[in-house]
């Protein structure tokens, strides 16, 4: 793999490839030294123009593990007018040596701009851009699900047939993009469950069920059900009316939890509002597998990197390289 | 200057072959076997002779933006198009909001010699929308300004626009509108549709730009005032337009090349060279709009020409610029969109890209018939010379054309402004800065 930008165009080997090296990378962390000497001599920069504690230390501790030297490269401000452009900061890490560059970024599309602009050569990994995609989140979510369906036989498979219910709003969530695509691919059926105004203003073309009640969702029994973080200025923006009204449509109450099938898990990308989208009977509860993809989040990022700057390269993409 | 020149075996607007003798500024004589002593001939076999392109909607960027455009080098590019006039845009800084920067940018138009550059004033002071700006004092400057727009913004409050399109009136003026409803495209970056929910790029819905048209029309019907719609995108507008028409409201509307050829699906790189506004739109859009330039209901073509410089393009989407440039590709587009498909023929070229819009800038002297006594603005096309369109084809300063590395069909070869040639077998004349 060159990059890994987003799940729209990731092709169904190369992520059950992914998912099948970081179940090799899971197994390394149980052991008691957890550091793999793989990326010895890399140098990874985690570029962050959006704060995110969370994936950013996540992907710290993934190329840590890896041996790989880390940069943390917070950038302020986004846009030319703001402060140094994307070029330059680009062109400013390539001449530092970077290998790849795990980037998130407020504007949609600014990974695939890196990766295509001609600034840089190292692979990029994107982190998260704006309303765009959230690969390596799908990614954890789908390695997540596969293991909590197949255990330690969860090698080479992929989830088909797997009912998955992603909740909330999907008009701005990079969560739910990624996801999409990631899951169909892999072969399980998704539906969306929002309200109209959280939903693009055109999905006919996503491989997706789209439903406004999630009594309704519940009640067809899915697998998993994906809860997205709301954002409370949503509101000011019209998109729904109050916290309140929320929370009793689309929010994960305790009667909601209690009807879901056996079986069935309750996920969150996290950070979560308690009592909003969810709440605290579900979020604690075993259904949950909150802290089970913050696991997987390690794994699933060393296994990119490992790909990314370690693995061997196909034909094909080295064809293209010469050719650039 | 005034040299004579002696142009033989053209097709005129694509039609019958003859020469065109000019002479003092002014096609002199127009027939067959012509011959004068001493005159420039200009072999035109295989070429076709068109009226001078005017448009109606370009960005000179000067005073203000010089690091983009100037007047000079916006309007060498627009010889480099075959267009002999060109309306500048009021978005500068200062806008052209009072007679002084009207004036101004006629006199560096003159003093280029290039092509006429007729400024449009802005409607409301600054352009933001709130006052009206002295719209009689552009109108009886210099200038002549005709044509008032706040293009960037849409004079979105309904009793300001009511003022405007009354006000006008008083000096045969018309309000060209960018018709974009502001609250509905906050932070838009990109046609809402199916292409938006998958890069998830903020929606510019179709319904933003067709609710202020249906607006306008209506105030326009109401006032009795002359309108025109600016960059029209959608197949909406096109049904709007319409039945405007057939309502026998007084509406003109136009269409840019790009919106002729290009969809939004070219975003999904997300290449900010295709970032505009409005934002490329569907096939379908695409189909409505060339239909609705074939039979009448968009009557002309205007580039939009919007030079950036390259660090406003070499960004993230969601930093970069709005606006492509388009002067040196706009005919060769055309013919692509529209006369390659059968919709248009020459003279209708003639008609969308030279006469009409002309004639709703209330413009003398261009956009006349190729006939003995008109003014000679004259363009020599030749449609079987095509090529991809590389950076050496554009001739401003700005480099952020959709098109590079696109198959277009045709070159301008000639660009004839005022009796001399601007644009001499490709290349463009040096005109040492004063004409």
């Amino acid at each position: 793999m060159r990059h890994v930008l987003d799940t729209r165009t990731l092709g169904r080997e190369d992520a059950i490839r992914i998912l099948d090296v970081a179940e090799d990378m899971a197994d390394t962390q149980s052991r008691e030294v957890k550091k793999l000497p793989t990326l010895r001599g890399k140098t990874v920069v985690n570029l962050f123009f959006e704060d995110s504690t969370r994936t950013r230390i996540s992907f710290e501790a993934a190329a840590k593990r890896l041996s790989a030297d880390v940069i943390n490269f917070a950038a302020k401000g986004s846009s030319v007018s703001k402060g140094e452009s994307l070029q330059d900061t680009a062109q400013t890490l390539q001449a530092m040596g970077a290998d790849a560059v795990v980037i998130r970024h407020g504007a949609s599309g600014a990974p695939r701009t890196l990766a295509t602009s001609g600034w840089i050569d190292a692979g990029v990994v994107n982190a998260g851009d704006g309303t765009h995609e959230h690969p390596t989140q799908a990614l954890l979510d789908a390695f997540t699900m596969r293991k909590r369906r197949y255990g330690a036989d969860s090698r080479g498979r992929d989830l088909a047939g797997f009912r998955v219910a992603i909740v909330g709003d999907i008009l701005h969530s990079r969560v739910a993009r990624s996801n999409v695509w990631l899951l169909h691919t892999l072969g399980a059926e998704v539906t969306l469950v929002a309200p109209p105004t959280l939903l693009p203003q055109d999905i006919s073309l996503w491989p997706v069920t789209v439903r406004y009640d999630l009594d309704e969702a519940i009640a067809a029994g899915p697998d998993a059900l994906m809860m997205l973080r709301i954002q409370l200025e949503r509101m000011n923006a019209a998109y729904f009316p109050s916290e309140r009204e929320y929370s009793r449509r689309w929010g994960l109450d305790p009667v909601r939890l209690a009807a879901l099938p056996a079986g069935s898990i309750v996920m969150h990308p996290g950070p979560m509002n308690r009592g909003l989208e969810i709440s605290a009977e579900a979020a604690d509860s075993p259904r949950s597998t909150v802290l089970e993809q913050v696991k997987a989040g390690v794994s699933v990022r060393m296994a990119v990197l490992y790909l990314l700057l370690a693995g061997e390269r196909t034909n094909a993409e080295r064809t293209t390289e010469e050719e650039r | 200057m005034s040299e004579v020149l002696l142009i033989t075996g053209a097709a005129i607007e694509g039609g019958d072959r003859a020469d065109l003798l000019i002479e003092d500024g002014r096609i002199a004589e127009v027939g067959s076997g012509l011959s004068r002593a001493g005159a420039r001939v200009i072999d035109a076999d295989g070429l076709i002779a068109l009226p001078g392109l005017v448009d109606l909607h370009t960005h000179l960027r000067e005073p203000g933006y010089e690091a983009s455009e100037t007047i000079l080098t916006g309007t060498r590019a627009a010889a480099a198009g075959g267009y002999t006039a060109v309306f500048a845009m009021p978005n500068t800084s200062p806008v052209a909001d009072v007679a002084g920067v009207v004036e101004q940018e006629l006199a560096l138009g003159e003093a280029a010699g290039y092509a006429t550059v007729q400024p449009i004033g802005a409607v409301t002071v600054g352009q933001k929308g709130e006052r009206l700006a002295e719209l009689g004092a552009m109108a009886d400057s210099r200038a002549r300004v005709r044509v008032f727009s706040d293009d960037g913004f849409c004079v979105w409050d309904p009793l300001i626009m009511r003022r405007a399109l009354e006000y006008v009136k008083a000096f045969d003026g018309v309000v060209a509108q960018h018709a974009q409803d502001p609250r509905l495209t906050e932070g838009a970056q990109m046609n809402e549709g199916v292409v938006s929910a998958e890069l998830g790029l903020a929606g510019w819905p179709a319904v933003a730009e067709e609710s202020i048209i249906a607006r306008d029309v209506l105030l326009a019907e109401h006032v009795g005032s002359r309108l025109h719609v600016c960059h029209l995108s959608t197949a909406g507008s096109v049904d709007i337009i319409r039945w405007a028409k057939k309502r026998g409201i007084d509406v003109t509307a136009e269409v840019t090349p790009h919106h002729l050829l290009l969809t939004d699906e070219l975003v999904r790189d997300y290449d900010a060279r295709y970032k505009v506004n409005p934002p490329l739109r569907t096939a379908e859009d695409v189909e409505a709009v060339r239909e609705g330039l074939a039979d009448g209901t968009i009557d002309i073509v205007a580039t939009d020409h919007a030079p950036h410089p390259s660090e406003s393009k070499a960004c993230e989407w969601q930093a970069a610029a709005n606006g492509m440039v388009g002067l040196e590709s706009a005919l060769r587009v055309v013919h692509q969109s529209m006369v390659e498909t059968g919709l248009l023929d020459w003279a209708g070229v003639a008609r969308v890209m030279s006469k009409t819009p002309a004639r709703i800038g209330r413009l003398d002297g261009h956009g006349t018939d190729l006939v003995a006594g008109a003014p000679a603005e004259v363009v020599l096309y030749d449609p079987s010379r095509g090529g991809e369109f590389g950076l050496e084809d554009l001739r401003g300063r700005s480099r952020n054309s959709p098109y590079l590395g696109r198959e277009l069909p045709g070159s301008v070869r000639w660009t004839i402004h005022r009796g001399y040639v601007t644009l001499a077998d490709g290349e463009l004349v040096e005109l040492g800065g004063t004409a």
